[in-house]
């Protein structure tokens, strides 16, 4: 397998931000974020970081459309541009799963041109899992942290990181830094995956179990008498939604310049109580019923229209930010049917 | 970047606007070019905006049967809406389009006697139906329209009804307002009671659409008097930003009323939460 000495990478991101952009997990202010790779950015030893890697392909703001008005005119500007290439490095097991959900959303049909300009120009090359956390619950979800999915993955044994291309994307990747890499055995790195897999029985959420959910029960779970309890302590901050790599929500805005109107899309969050209101009223009037939609979705609606799947990845990150300590854990918990 | 995105909108002018109601005008759009920006079918939807003040969801009141325009029956009860009703004729809007499923017009209701009932505002969207069905007169049995509204000036567009809808042959009008006015001498009372007091033949299938309430004891009393829920259509509207499934906030259960609908059956909206 292909592969380069750990004190080598900053050359390999030297090479590989020569050819495209490249962005990595850095440490910034003691948490981890992707950032773009220049001359010592280090990569981050964290286990993930704290904003998804979602945001590149969905941005909290974008700009969609302008237009400008004259008189009783309207000028709309398509501001569309096609997106240069770039390269996510470091991307969990986690967040690489986290496309096939988002996918089923912005690339079913009427495509959103915005979200595939971004797909079809980025690479995601993978990092494998050799310290997962006790937050950490991907394999509920049948996602293998030391064989993570994405175009081109990543494997580290502590002193050789190697490479394997999925796609012809990764591929490319791989390309523009081969002439840093050499063939090299993986005795060690099996050995590593192993002792990760190891961790990965043994950690506290690895029992969860999902078999009772899905689409099959939809009104029982909309019923169940325990949202009443599991929701009291819903701050509706938003913070799950914004954190979380399959939330998807987004509202439009529009943003008078004073030289003509920028239309915005941003991320918005079911948590919110504005998020359903209309002039006529609000079908979700209390935290109550905006929470439970938040978890009916990931775990009854969107399996009950995408043949199963669940709308998580256990990437965990709701459990280690909820200010209340609320997660989709302890509602999988609280509501699980026996 | 040539590839169409439904997010970014035409433009749509005003051609001319009728005042309805205290608070409901009809607006007339086409595109800049002449004639209508888009086809739809019956039951369809728009999203139209004015750039910088909002964008917004609202049923297509016109009938696809008319080639020339497109138009939109608006109420005046918000931010977008006001700004809409201050407009003058010739403004540009923008709209795109068009979103949701249809009256099942050329399959189910195809060959059945109608009976439309309606409240208020709760017109607009079966007015398309109303005046598709009309203008395909031999596909369609009997037509029967019960619609109320508070008072005499309430009712949308009460021309039309008066001069062309109580002239034509096998189509029944029966009207109500809420309460006894000067100047009416025809119903008085709610829709839902019109309706037991009219008993319409059962085997007729069943469009309505008007205020929740109105439609939750239209909905009672239809049974009462022997429909099943098979035979009863109504459309639904919830806030949406993106008309196609994508912004996340118009579901019912895990059905998108934007796209899965705004028309449903009742006996599938039965089967969702009761979240709307």
């Amino acid at each position: 397998m292909l592969r380069i000495s750990i004190d080598k990478i900053d050359e390999l991101f030297a090479a590989a931000s020569a050819k495209q952009t490249l962005y990595i997990p850095a440490d910034r202010d003691g948490t981890a974020e992707f950032t773009k790779w220049e001359n010592g950015i280090r990569l981050s030893n964290s286990l993930n970081t704290v904003r998804s890697v979602k945001d590149f392909f969905f941005p909290q703001t974008e700009n969609l459309v302008d237009f400008k008005l004259k008189g009783k005119n309207i000028e709309i500007n398509d501001i569309r541009e096609e997106c240069e290439d770039f390269v996510i490095f470091g991307v969990r097991a986690c967040d690489a799963r986290s496309f096939t959900i988002l996918e089923k959303v912005y690339l079913a049909d009427p495509v959103d041109s915005f979200y595939k300009n971004r797909r079809d120009h980025g690479t995601v090359v993978t990092m494998a899992c050799t310290r997962p956390s006790e937050t950490c619950f991907c394999g509920v979800f049948g996602i293998d942290p030391t064989a993570p999915e994405g175009d081109a993955a990543c494997w580290s044994d502590g002193k050789y990181y190697y490479f394997e291309a999925y796609t012809d994307k990764g591929q490319k990747f791989i390309d523009s830094v081969s002439s840093l890499l050499e063939d090299g055995d993986t005795a060690d790195l099996e050995k590593v995956k192993e002792a990760t897999k190891n961790i990965l029985s043994r950690l506290p959420l690895a029992n969860l179990s999902t078999e009772s959910f899905g689409g099959d029960k939809l009104n029982e779970y909309f019923n169940s008498e325990k949202w009443a309890e599991l929701s009291e302590s819903c701050l509706g901050c938003g913070t799950c939604t914004f954190v979380c790599p399959t939330c998807q929500c987004y509202d439009i805005r529009d943003f008078d310049t004073g030289n003509g109107i920028k239309r915005y899309r941003c991320w918005d969050s079911c948590m919110y109580s504005d998020f359903t209101k209309m002039a006529h009223g609000n079908p979700r009037l209390t935290q109550l019923e905006r929470f439970r939609q938040r978890f009916m979705h990931k775990l009854v609606y969107f399996p009950a229209n995408n043949n199963g799947e669940f709308g998580c990845v256990g990437c965990g990150r709701c459990l280690s930010r909820c200010p209340v300590s609320m997660n989709i854990v302890k509602v999988m918990k609280a509501l699980e049917v026996k | 970047m040539n590839s169409n995105d439904t997010l970014i909108p035409h433009i749509g002018v005003v051609t001319d606007i009728r005042i309805d109601t205290p608070d409901v005008k009809t607006f007339r759009v086409v595109s800049p070019e002449g004639g209508k920006v888009f086809e739809h079918m019956p039951g369809q939807c728009a999203m139209l905006s004015i750039p910088g003040v909002g964008e917004a969801m609202f049923s297509i009141t016109s009938s696809p049967t008319n080639k020339e325009f497109m138009e939109f029956s608006i109420k005046k009860c918000g931010c977008l809406t006001n700004w809409l009703h201050m407009m003058d004729v010739g403004q540009q809007i923008t709209i795109r389009g068009p979103y949701g499923n249809a009256f099942p017009v050329d399959t189910e209701l195809k060959g059945k006697d109608l009976l439309f009932i309606a409240g208020g505002i709760g017109l607009a969207p079966l007015r398309s139906v109303i005046n598709y069905v009309r203008d395909n007169r031999a596909d369609y049995g009997d037509v029967q329209i019960v619609y109320g509204s508070r008072s005499k000036e309430d009712l949308v567009d009460y021309q039309e009804i008066i001069s062309e809808w109580m002239n034509d042959n096998g189509v029944q009008v029966n009207l109500t307002i809420d309460n006894a006015q000067e100047g009416w001498d025809g119903h008085v009372g709610f829709v839902p009671d019109y309706v037991k007091e009219l008993a319409p033949s059962t085997n007729k299938t069943v469009l309505v659409c008007g205020p929740p309430i109105m439609i939750k004891f239209t909905l009672a009393g239809l049974k009462e008097i022997g429909f099943t829920e098979t035979q009863v259509y109504t459309t639904m509207e919830l806030r949406m930003k993106c008309g196609v499934g994508k912004c996340g906030r118009c579901n019912i259960g895990n059905k998108y009323v934007c796209k899965d609908g705004p028309v449903f059956r009742y006996d599938e909206l039965g089967e969702l939460p009761d979240e709307y």
